[in-house]
C-alpha cells in the first residue's frame, strides 16, 4: 500500500496524516509528481482559498500526473478544498481553472446563513457508495467553508443543507471526494477514512 | 438546517499546564493539556480551544509543543491563540496542529492583522476574540471591549468592533463577558444576542456557564453558534456529554450521540 498525501504546502495534511495513522495506515507525503506515478491511492487534502491550490498544484507540475493517476484508476479522495479542485471554476477564483474531472462551477453558499458554514451538520445520502458504508443521515460531519458544488452535480452521492442544498459526497468510479473534513469529524469521519482504505487494500 | 450548536471546552494555559483562576490571580493547576484533550475528544467535544494565557515569548516554544501534544489526541478542530502578533507566529501555530488562529488584543492594536491572517490561511481559520463589558446599562445597552485579559479598555465598541473584525475577513467571533466569566452566574445574554444579530459569522459564547440550563439559554434565547467553558468541565461539574443529552432532551440541535 502506498497512500500518497498531496502535500501542497497548506492545508490540514498533518491532521489527515493522524487520522490515518489512528487507522493504522501508513501514507507519503508527495509534493512532486514522481510521488503519484506509484502511489494505490491518492488524497487531496487542503483547506484555505481555491486560488493557492491550483496554483500551488501548477507550480509542482502536479495537474498532469494527478489527472492520469486518476485516469488510471488509482482511488482518489479529496477533501473540502480537494472536493472543489476536482470542478472546471469557481467563483472564488474565477480567472483559474480547476482540474475539470467535474464539470460546472463551485459557487458560495448563499448569505441568507451565516457563512462561513462552521460546525457539525448531517447529510441526506441519496446513493449507495462504499465511502459511506456503515454511516446513515443520523452522523454528524465537520464542515468549514463558504463556497460549495450544485446538489445538481452529476456523482453526488450525498447532500448537505446549509441555506440551500449542496454536494457534500462525490462519486464517480475510483474518485471520492467530501465537502466536509472526515479527519476532524470524531468517529463517523474516521468510519469513511476507513472506507476509503478499504477500497484500497 | 440542521447546524449543530456546538459545546467547546478551553484549555487555558500557562504554555505548558492547563491552569484556572479568576483574572489571572491565584492560579491553579487543572492539569495536563493532552490529557484533557483525550478526555474532552473521547467525551463528544465538538471542538477544543487552547490558549496561552501568559503568552511570554520565552515559552513560546513550550506552547507550540503543547499544540502538538494536544493535536495528536484530537479527531475534532483546533483553535488555538494567546499571544499572537504577526502572520509568523500564526504559520507556527498552524504547524504545530491548529485548524484555526485566535487573535484578541493584537487584533484591536494592529486590526489589519486580521485581514493578513484571513488572506493566508481563508475566513475560517480566524476566530477574533472579544472581552466585552457592560458600560451603560438600561435601554440602550453598551459594551465596551476589553484587552490585555481583560483588563484595558479599548476605548472600542463591542458590536462596532464585531463587524470591523468581520470585515476584515474575521470567520467566527469568540465573545467573552468580562462580567460573567468565573462568576458561574450564567451567559451573558443580552451580549451575545445582540453581537450573534449584528454579525454574519458564527459567535462562540463565553463566560458564566455553570448549569445545564444555562447552555440552553444562551441557544435558544442568546442565538449563540457555540458555547465554551472551562472549570465546569474540567472539574467535572458538567460533562460533555450528559450536557449533550441534555440539549438535544431540549431539541436544541447538537451533535448526539456523539
Amino acid at each position: 500500500m502506498n497512500v500518497a498525501l498531496i502535500d501542497y504546502g497548506a492545508g490540514n495534511v498533518p491532521s489527515v496524516e493522524r487520522a490515518l495513522q489512528r487507522l493504522d495506515a501508513v501514507s507519503q507525503r508527495v509534493t512532486q509528481p514522481e510521488g503519484l506515478a506509484k502511489a494505490t491511492a491518492i488524497i487531496l487534502p487542503g483547506v484555505g482559498h481555491f486560488a493557492a491550490m491550483v496554483r500551488a498544484l501548477d507550480e509542482h507540475n502536479l495537474r498532469s500526473a494527478l489527472l492520469e493517476a486518476l485516469a488510471r484508476g488509482v482511488p482518489f479522495l479529496g477533501i473540502c478544498l480537494g472536493l472543489q479542485a476536482l470542478f472546471a471554476s469557481s467563483d472564488e477564483a474565477p480567472a483559474l481553472r480547476g482540474l475539470g474531472v467535474f464539470s460546472g462551477t463551485v459557487k458560495s453558499l448563499p448569505g441568507t446563513a451565516k457563512l462561513p458554514h462552521m460546525g457539525w451538520n448531517r447529510l441526506r445520502i441519496q446513493k449507495a457508495s462504499p465511502l459511506l458504508d456503515g454511516l446513515n443521515g443520523g452522523d454528524f460531519f465537520y464542515f468549514a467553508h463558504t463556497f460549495a458544488a450544485a446538489d445538481s452535480t452529476d456523482h453526488a452521492v450525498a447532500l448537505c443543507d446549509y441555506g440551500t442544498p449542496f454536494a457534500a459526497v462525490l462519486q464517480h468510479d475510483n474518485i471520492f471526494a467530501t465537502q466536509f473534513h472526515p479527519e476532524k469529524s470524531g468517529p463517523s469521519g474516521a468510519r469513511l477514512l476507513q472506507n476509503f482504505m478499504r477500497l484500497v487494500a | 438546517m440542521s447546524l449543530a450548536h456546538r459545546i467547546i471546552p478551553c484549555l487555558d494555559t500557562d504554555g505548558a499546564r492547563v491552569v484556572k483562576g479568576i483574572n489571572f490571580i491565584g492560579l491553579r493547576d487543572a492539569g495536563d493539556p493532552a490529557e484533557l484533550a483525550a478526555r474532552y475528544n473521547a467525551d463528544g467535544a465538538d471542538e477544543l480551544i487552547v490558549l496561552d494565557i501568559a503568552a511570554s515569548r520565552d515559552h513560546r516554544p513550550t506552547f507550540l509543543e503543547t499544540i502538538r501534544r494536544v493535536a495528536a489526541e484530537l479527531a475534532i478542530p483546533l483553535a488555538a491563540g494567546g499571544g499572537i502578533r504577526s502572520l509568523r507566529d500564526a504559520r507556527s501555530i498552524v504547524r504545530a496542529g491548529a485548524d484555526k488562529i485566535t487573535v484578541n488584543t493584537a487584533a484591536v492594536e494592529r486590526p489589519e492583522l486580521i485581514s493578513e491572517l484571513s488572506a493566508e490561511f481563508g475566513a475560517q481559520a480566524v476566530v477574533v476574540a472579544i472581552d466585552a463589558k457592560l458600560e451603560q446599562a438600561g435601554a440602550g445597552l453598551q459594551w465596551d471591549v476589553r484587552v490585555r485579559g481583560g483588563r484595558d479598555s479599548a476605548r472600542l465598541n463591542a458590536l462596532a468592533w464585531a463587524r470591523r473584525a468581520v470585515e476584515l475577513g474575521a470567520g467566527e467571533i469568540l465573545l467573552t463577558s468580562v462580567d460573567r466569566d468565573g462568576t458561574q452566574t450564567g451567559f451573558d445574554i443580552a451580549l451575545t444576542s445582540a453581537i450573534s444579530q449584528a454579525v454574519s459569522v458564527p459567535v462562540i459564547a463565553s463566560g458564566g456557564a455553570k448549569t445545564l440550563e444555562h447552555f440552553a439559554q444562551v441557544f435558544s434565547e442568546g442565538a449563540a453558534d457555540a458555547a465554551l467553558a472551562a472549570s465546569i468541565f474540567h472539574d467535572g461539574v458538567q460533562s460533555v456529554r450528559g450536557l449533550k443529552r441534555f440539549l438535544a432532551a431540549q431539541n436544541i440541535e447538537v451533535r448526539f450521540p456523539c
